[in-house]
């Protein structure tokens, strides 16, 4: 078996004396895209954190392809290949779309390569490029998001709740995206609240509650048990 | 006609230096959200770097600025942004004031002790060439000001628009934490604004200055004009900083030509200098409401709170002390035990305000110099005198903060110094507070009828006043009061949610502290008997808080380490003008140990109150450990070691507790 | 007469919608849950109903009075207090202090001269974390910090209390006994209003349920009836295809 793109050994964190990840271990292997479900607090995004540079581990190994990631900066590792897309909109509300695509070339693509990457996925931010990030639509700010994930052609791209206070359809565009990006080979790693639409498009899947990964598996089992982890055993 | 365009031109080469300077701080400002009060002060020290090579040693005007702004300044802004304002952007407001506040003294300093005061001037560049535009004459120096600003624009236009670091200091005002996810480095997009806004700062003083005069404080003080203009944009808009320097300018230019219009204008005299002061007042007012804001828990303060017993205790030694010193010692130096008491009163009313309500005020003793005029105007030397003196500062305190109710933090600060710079300007040197510096005369206050008359006595009564304000300072911290001044800074929006009108607290908190100042300068003019306007010059506000920053705002014991320290400053020849020749250095000591120290709120007595828990947590166990008889009692001290926990929810952002905190059990447990 | 109605309110953040014509009511005495998956604008719409948001339009009436221009003070003088999210204990205080600032600043100047003392130990010991009193309040664990901060609300006496997820951070005995209490506050006459993620704690304790999802109601009903809905399930769930999704987005347009 080739080594995983991301392994995650025994990973602990804390928020001062409240610790919010208890030992995690998950893998991502190379090309596939896992999902990462559970309810609220459960740990997920705090995984994320971690992983991506913006949060310190208590203890534990990160390894991304083989190499223990130990202290690496978010920056740095944005520019290693790592695409992070954050909850909420992850755009400059007050930079236009074109000047949000140029910071995107940050992560090592040329700029016109991004632009034209971009605006042939997404003409509608080709039409917008003038205008200014957050004066757009949920939908399309998210997509400007999901550009950076399709420009700038990382190894390992993690998703945080995409679908965040989104129409249903748009979510569903959102996903086509990503089922697209992983056909190009790109390895993912997306949380989301949303089981039933994040397993539609992930090859395995993961559940996390109280800071552990309680349940690994393919989608359809794992989504059998979702509705009762999210709504409650009476669902 | 020809008057009118006369004026115009030389508003417009003032609006442009202006604006040259305030894009510099609006630069600065909006990519690390640090307000450099320095920015001025900044300018002036290259300017005079910039006379000293090219008038001192003579090297070619262009190569003068291109060591200048291409070079020194740069270097000294990347240096600032590394070393000395690095993570002030996240830190609470009051720091970032502190710390700059501290600079702009270290820099004054700096400049005095390098430039010893002298007759210098910069010339103009090509002074002898004129044009004769019809009846208006415009001199080389204001075009240049003129094509430099429009070239500043332009190129800041490019640079923030048209590359991409440019677009990511942009960025990095919304979202620093997103621009690391892209990649960015936001260390170096720091880096790259402060180099340029610090070369700003110096090319707006370097115009500026063969107008002005290569002098310390009007150098400094430009930057007010600076803010103004760039409050104007929000401290963010460049376009709109630009509008409102043309508009200062401008204003003050025509201000300066038709004041002899206006009626009663000699008694206007000092109107033209605070303009800026003024538009900055006006903008200020203008601002729409902050929103409160919600999401963040955290913990401040927690210097130790003694209780009242403990600090009669001290206070009870303090005045034994003095009355012992007030035997033996010789008049004059008594004059300086009272002064620093009066310091020490000023320093807790900052404690009130700053310390326990979170808000820095620029011109505490400007609220001194209030009470001062009062008590002196009212003549009525006794305690009713004083406690009208009071009032009246109190009222003028409740003033400031009244019409920017609606503003918090950093607005609120620049406020206060707006309103002590008019202070200075107009209000303390017109007819009727000093009359033109004259001094004013003020008689010892009498207690019931009994005349406090030697300046002994007199010391000893002002410090018993000193001891008085503490006790109450304290038990305001320990009573109900306290805790909401403390919940208040804690969270806003929660007090808004159990029913606390925050607004009338902090009106109510700026009346009791300029109060209290106000009562410190009544004593300083009853102790004196003669008071200048320069006893209350703006400048000293500083001094004192960055003396204060030094030992601790948090913490009456602060105040008085504070005042003490500034006393045995006094013995030191030289300080405050005795002895020209160390008054810089002492000033770059002071601004040194305020950068070093100010961070922390609580000061060096926060290292002082750490002594007793570690004595007993750390000496205590090595002794009995070396020497088991001996009878010492080793306490458990794990509960009371100070902890850096960080609360906080999955997911959520959470302010951090300020990690430099003393624990207040641990000392308290003694 | 309903206690609270929140009547059309919109909340725009630039381009984005986060209460889109959210319309409900909450009745005298009952314990009402507001529920939706995150994003959905229930914290928003606590924001609107305390006064700490403006709403772009729309209207809160609180006793049929519009309330909606009132400064948030003057709404917790009128009976509504509320807890936070993202915690807002006052940390440089003692959990203790916490209260006692509450109840300093209910009673005002007529509360100067009564030791407090009973009252503070009657709050905390009724929301269960008496033993934390000496503590400062950012060195507690969540959970308790957000029982903390339905003490002090308790403090004012509110009439209607908005609580915002307050059993996170809670385990399960703990969150069984919060759910006895929020029982025990609705037979007092107080009114709760909610929102929460645990749903087996939603679906025990409450009257009735609103579903809020992108900002507007969904669903309304009783906790059997929110269970059946297959709606509020794809809004928690997402849609198993994409002609769910069509279905839904139509729905919702109308």
């Amino acid at each position: 078996m080739s080594v995983p793109i991301l392994e995650c050994v025994d990973v602990h964190a804390a928020y001062g004396r409240i610790e919010v990840l208890r030992g995690v271990d998950l893998k991502v292997p190379r090309g596939a895209v896992v999902a990462l479900l559970g309810p609220n607090g459960g740990g997920k995004s705090t995984l994320l954190k971690v992983i991506s540079g913006q949060m310190e581990k208590t203890s534990g190994h990160v390894h991304m392809a083989g190499v223990n990631v130990h202290g690496a900066s978010a920056d740095d590792l944005a520019r290693l290949g790592l695409t992070t897309i954050p909850e909420g909109r992850s755009v400059f509300p007050n930079l236009t779309v074109e000047e949000n695509l140029l910071l995107m070339s940050y992560a090592g693509v040329a700029p016109d390569k991004v632009f034209d990457t971009a605006y042939s996925y997404f003409p509608r931010l080709h039409e917008r490029r003038y205008q200014l990030a957050g004066t757009m639509s949920g939908g399309e700010q998210q997509m400007l998001a999901m550009a950076r994930a399709l420009t700038s052609d990382p190894a390992l791209l993690l998703l945080d709740e995409l679908s965040m206070g989104l129409a249903p359809l748009i979510v569903d565009e959102l996903y086509e995206t990503v089922a697209k990006i992983a056909e190009s080979g790109v390895s993912i790693l997306c949380v989301e609240q949303f089981a039933r639409t994040a397993l539609r498009v992930s090859d395995y899947a993961a559940v996390m509650t109280g800071g552990r990964v309680v349940a690994t598996g393919e989608p359809n089992e794992i989504n059998e048990i979702m509705a009762d982890v999210i709504l409650g055993g009476a669902a | 006609m020809g008057a009118f365009l006369s004026y115009t031109v030389i508003g417009i080469f003032t609006g442009a230096a202006y604006a040259i300077a305030a894009s510099g701080l609006v630069l600065t400002y909006s990519t690390t959200r640090v307000f450099n009060i320095a920015h001025g002060a900044v300018g002036m020290v290259f300017a005079f770097l910039y006379w000293d090579f090219s008038v001192k040693q003579g090297l070619p005007v262009w190569l003068s600025l291109i060591l200048v702004l291409g070079v020194c300044a740069p270097l000294t802004g990347v240096f600032i942004q590394r070393v000395i304002t690095r993570g002030l952007g996240n830190a609470p407001v009051g720091a970032s004031l502190v710390v700059t506040v501290a600079m702009t003294v270290m820099l004054i300093g700096i400049a005095r002790q390098i430039w010893p005061p002298d007759a210098r001037s910069l010339e103009q560049y090509f002074p002898d060439h004129l044009i004769h535009m019809g009846s208006v004459i415009v001199t080389w120096q204001q075009i240049i000001t003129v094509v430099v600003s429009i070239l500043v624009a332009a190129g800041l236009y490019v640079l923030l628009s048209r590359t991409r670091i440019g677009t990511a200091m942009r960025a990095s005002v919304d979202n620093p934490d997103l621009l690391h996810l892209y990649g960015g480095r936001s260390d170096i997009v720091a880096a790259l604004a402060w180099a340029v806004g610090t070369s700003l700062a110096a090319l707006g003083g370097i115009l500026l200055a063969p107008v002005i005069g290569l002098q310390y404080f009007d150098l400094t003080l430009l930057v007010i004009s600076a803010y103004a203009a760039a409050m104007l944009g929000k401290l963010t808009n460049l376009p709109l900083t630009y509008v409102g320097a043309m508009g200062l300018g401008l204003g003050q230019s025509y201000i300066v030509g038709y004041l002899q219009y206006i009626p009663g204008h000699d008694k206007l005299t000092g109107l033209p200098a605070v303009m800026p002061a003024l538009f900055l007042f006006a903008i200020l007012v203008l601002l729409p409401q902050a929103p409160l804001r919600i999401g963040q828990v955290k913990g401040l303060v927690s210097a130790p709170v003694p209780t009242l017993g403990r600090s009669a205790v001290f206070g009870g030694g303090l005045i034994v002390v003095v009355i012992l010193m007030a035997a033996g010692m010789a008049d004059s130096d008594l004059l300086l035990v009272g002064t620093a008491a009066t310091y020490g009163i000023v320093m807790l009313s900052l404690v009130l305000l700053t310390g326990y309500g979170g808000f820095v005020s620029l011109a505490q003793f400007t609220f001194a110099g209030v009470g001062a005029v009062a008590y002196a105007k009212l003549d009525q030397p006794n305690l009713f005198g004083l406690l009208v003196a009071v009032l009246i500062s109190a009222a003028v305190g409740a003033l400031v903060a009244l019409p920017v109710l609606r503003l918090t933090g950093l607005y609120l600060a620049l406020a206060t110094m707006a309103f002590g710079l008019l202070m200075d300007k107009v209000v303390f040197t017109s007819s009727w507070a000093f009359e033109f510096n004259n001094p004013l005369n003020a008689k010892r206050l009498s207690i019931f009828g009994t005349h406090v008359n030697s300046i002994g006595n007199y010391t000893i009564m002002m410090t018993v006043f000193f001891v008085l304000i503490s006790l109450v300072v304290v038990a305001v911290r320990r009573g109900p009061l306290g805790r909401i001044l403390i919940a208040t800074r804690d969270s806003q929006a929660a007090c808004g949610t159990l029913g606390l009108d925050i607004r009338w607290v902090r009106v109510a908190l700026f009346a009791s502290s300029a109060g209290v100042a106000g009562l410190a300068g009544a004593l300083l003019a009853g102790l004196r008997g003669t008071i200048v306007s320069n006893d209350f010059i703006f400048f000293n506000s500083l001094l004192l808080l960055v003396c204060v920053a030094i030992w601790g705002v948090t913490s009456v014991s602060g105040a008085a380490m504070g005042a003490i320290f500034l006393m045995l400053l006094n013995y030191l020849p030289g300080f405050l003008g005795k002895n020209e020749s160390t008054q810089g250095l002492l000033f770059i000591l002071l601004g040194a140990g305020a950068i070093l120290i100010g961070r922390n709120p609580n000061g060096l007595m926060f290292w002082v109150f750490k002594i007793p828990s570690w004595i007993q947590g750390g000496l205590f166990p090595v002794l009995a450990d070396r020497f088991p008889g001996m009878a010492l009692k080793v306490r458990d001290f794990a509960g009371g070691d100070r902890d850096d926990e960080v609360i906080g929810e999955p997911g959520g952002a959470h302010a951090h507790r300020d990690e430099e905190e003393v624990d207040s059990d641990a000392v308290a447990a003694r | 007469m309903p206690l609270l109605h929140v009547d059309d309110v919109v909340v725009q953040f630039g381009g984005v919608t986060a209460v889109n014509h959210a319309q409900f009511e909450v009745e005298e005495g009952t314990i009402t849950g507001l529920i939706g998956p995150n994003g959905a604008g229930k914290t928003t719409c606590f924001n609107v109903i305390t006064g700490l948001q403006t709403p772009t339009s729309g209207k809160v009436l609180l006793d049929g009075r519009d309330i909606t221009r009132m400064p948030v003070h003057r709404r917790s003088r009128r009976g509504i207090g509320r807890t936070f999210q993202r915690l807002e204990a006052f940390g440089s205080l003692t959990v203790a202090d916490n209260v006692r600032t509450a109840l300093d600043i209910h009673d005002g100047f007529s509360g100067i001269f009564r030791s407090a003392n009973a009252d503070i130990e009657h709050l905390l010991d009724r929301v269960g974390i008496a033993g934390y009193a000496q503590e400062r309040a950012d060195s507690v664990p969540t959970g308790v910090a957000r029982l903390l901060e339905l003490a002090r609300a308790l403090a004012c006496d509110p009439r209607l209390l908005l609580l915002d997820e307050p059993s996170s951070g809670l385990d399960e005995s703990e969150t069984e006994a919060f759910g006895d209490l929020l029982k025990e506050l609705a037979s007092e006459g107080r009114t709760v209003l909610m929102v929460e993620h645990d749903m087996d704690l939603v679906m025990a304790v409450c009257d009735a349920i609103h579903v809020l999802d992108f900002g507007s109601i969904i669903a309304q009903g009783t906790p059997a009836e929110i269970r059946a809905n297959k709606l509020v399930q794809k809004a928690y769930l997402g849609y198993a295809d994409e002609a769910d999704a069509a279905d839904e987005t139509k729905v919702m347009s109308l």
